[in-house]
């Protein structure tokens, strides 16, 4: 079950830290397109793309080209962001779920949110 | 401005295509808008409402997620979130009609009521298994002829004993320390009525089932959902009033209880009431003078899930698996980040 291992491919240019592209070992578009959307909410970010070179291989390639910061950097903040949402997604749904489980126990009737 | 709005929070649905289908609201595209990621304005605006929830089946909103994330947890639903299923069947005999292989595809493919949280995932060499990941379930059927059946009966169920191998057969056996630790839940198929294989008399088998844990994406038998979907929620307007016989045309374009008629000062008028309930067949953008009075359209973030367990685990517990696990892949990455910086700077 090994999940994800982290590669950077040798840039043309290693003095320019803000374009990278990091490859990633067994993931997909789950997590592709999903780190993608995170980072291009960056405003520092021109450019971020992701593709899956060949189906028949269980990696993602994903660019990041910023304006400023390091790209490490800002790939660092995606994944750090889209955290912070699953965390949020997940301590909302428990709640919700205990407060229906909570009013479906007593009988009363579901007021809609 | 309107339009503006309409591009952004709205995927179009014309006569003959779709349109605004992508998500446009990045930084930079819109000079008016600040499109910055922003954690607590997205705190704000997301929101989880619970349509209906039973043991096996569960219907909810997601509203405030972008298409990519609810994509990402449909997917981890699908095929990561992992299960107990039947994966090594020791067949010490066998003198069915089935074929071993047949029988083995089909013992793997029933759910077995184990929570997988509680096991660890095989080590990638080991054979043999340990209590800690493996089920050990045996199944051991003779079928007989029945001695007390009358001459002339035909029903097989009256003639022959044990001719039908069902799941209420397979029984547990504990390895290790299981017994005390499934002490109130006993480990068993989900459903005890599946019928395996037929027999005749003089027929058996005789087989030990090892269960492991697994996810969907290495093999279908474990993924833990019949299945798991999501729909946008609908967006109907009605750009002019419809009024009379048109609305009534028109109520009958939609799936029953969208439209619904009102009598205003006489004359029937139509109403939007409930869009949630439209399936989108479009079929009022095939009627000439219908098309012009309705705007069809899906809500970009609004996304209504349906989750349909197999049994093994209840769907809520399914959502929170999924993402724990999103965020563990996040996790993990960050983690090989740090690992791979170190690299570089040593």
């Amino acid at each position: 079950m090994e999940v994800g291992r982290l590669e950077v491919v040798e840039p043309e240019n290693p003095e320019d830290e803000t374009c990278r592209t990091f490859v990633m070992h067994n993931e997909d578009h789950t997590l592709g397109n999903s780190l993608r959307y995170i980072i291009m909410k960056n405003p520092e970010v021109q450019f971020c793309g992701y593709s899956v070179p060949h189906p028949s291989e269980s990696k993602i390639n994903l660019r990041i080209q910023t304006n400023g910061p390091p790209a490490v950097d800002v790939l660092r903040r995606g994944l750090v962001e889209l955290t912070a949402v699953c965390e949020h997604v997940l301590t909302t749904f428990e709640t919700t779920v205990n407060n229906f489980k909570r009013i479906q126990g007593s009988g009363e009737p579901m007021d809609t949110i | 401005m309107a339009d503006l709005e309409d591009i952004r929070t709205r995927v179009r649905l014309n006569e003959y295509s779709l349109s605004n289908t992508q998500s446009t609201d990045f930084p930079g595209n819109y000079p008016d808008y600040d499109d910055a990621w922003n954690q607590v304005k997205f705190e704000e605006n997301f929101r989880i409402n619970i349509i209906s929830m039973t043991d096996l089946e569960m219907e909810f909103d997601m509203v405030g997620v972008d298409a990519a994330v609810a994509n990402a947890f449909r997917r981890i639903l699908l095929a990561e979130v992992p299960t107990m299923a039947i994966e090594k069947v020791f067949i010490y005999n066998n003198t069915s009609i089935i074929q071993d292989e047949v029988l083995a595809h089909r013992l793997g493919l029933i759910p077995i009521k184990a929570d997988p949280r509680l096991f660890e995932y095989r080590q990638k060499d080991d054979t043999e298994g340990t209590p800690e990941d493996t089920i050990e379930l045996e199944l051991k059927v003779k079928c007989t002829r029945n001695p007390n059946a009358s001459k002339d009966a035909t029903d097989p169920d009256e003639i022959y004993r044990n001719h039908k191998v069902l799941t209420k057969q397979m029984k547990w056996i504990p390895l290790g320390n299981q017994a005390e630790m499934f002490m109130d839940n006993d480990i068993h198929p989900v459903h005890d009525d599946i019928l395996v294989a037929k027999l005749r008399p003089g027929q058996e088998l005789d087989l030990k089932l090892h269960c492991v844990k697994g996810i969907g994406k290495d093999h279908a038998k474990f993924s833990p959902v019949a299945t798991a979907s999501y729909r946008l929620l609908p967006d109907i307007t009605l750009t002019k009033p419809v009024v009379g016989e048109k609305a009534e045309r028109l109520q009958k374009c939609f799936s029953p209880g969208v439209i619904e008629i009102e009598e205003v000062k006489g004359q029937k008028v139509a109403k939007v009431v409930n869009p949630r309930k439209d399936t989108c067949s479009r079929e009022a953008l095939r009627h000439d003078d219908l098309k012009e009075c309705v705007q069809l359209g899906r809500v970009r973030n609004h996304f209504i899930f349906s989750v349909e367990s197999t049994g093994i685990l209840p769907p809520d517990v399914l959502v929170t698996e999924a993402v724990k696990i999103l965020m563990a892949k996040c996790r993990k990455m960050l983690s090989e980040l740090d690992k791979t910086q170190v690299e570089t700077e040593k």
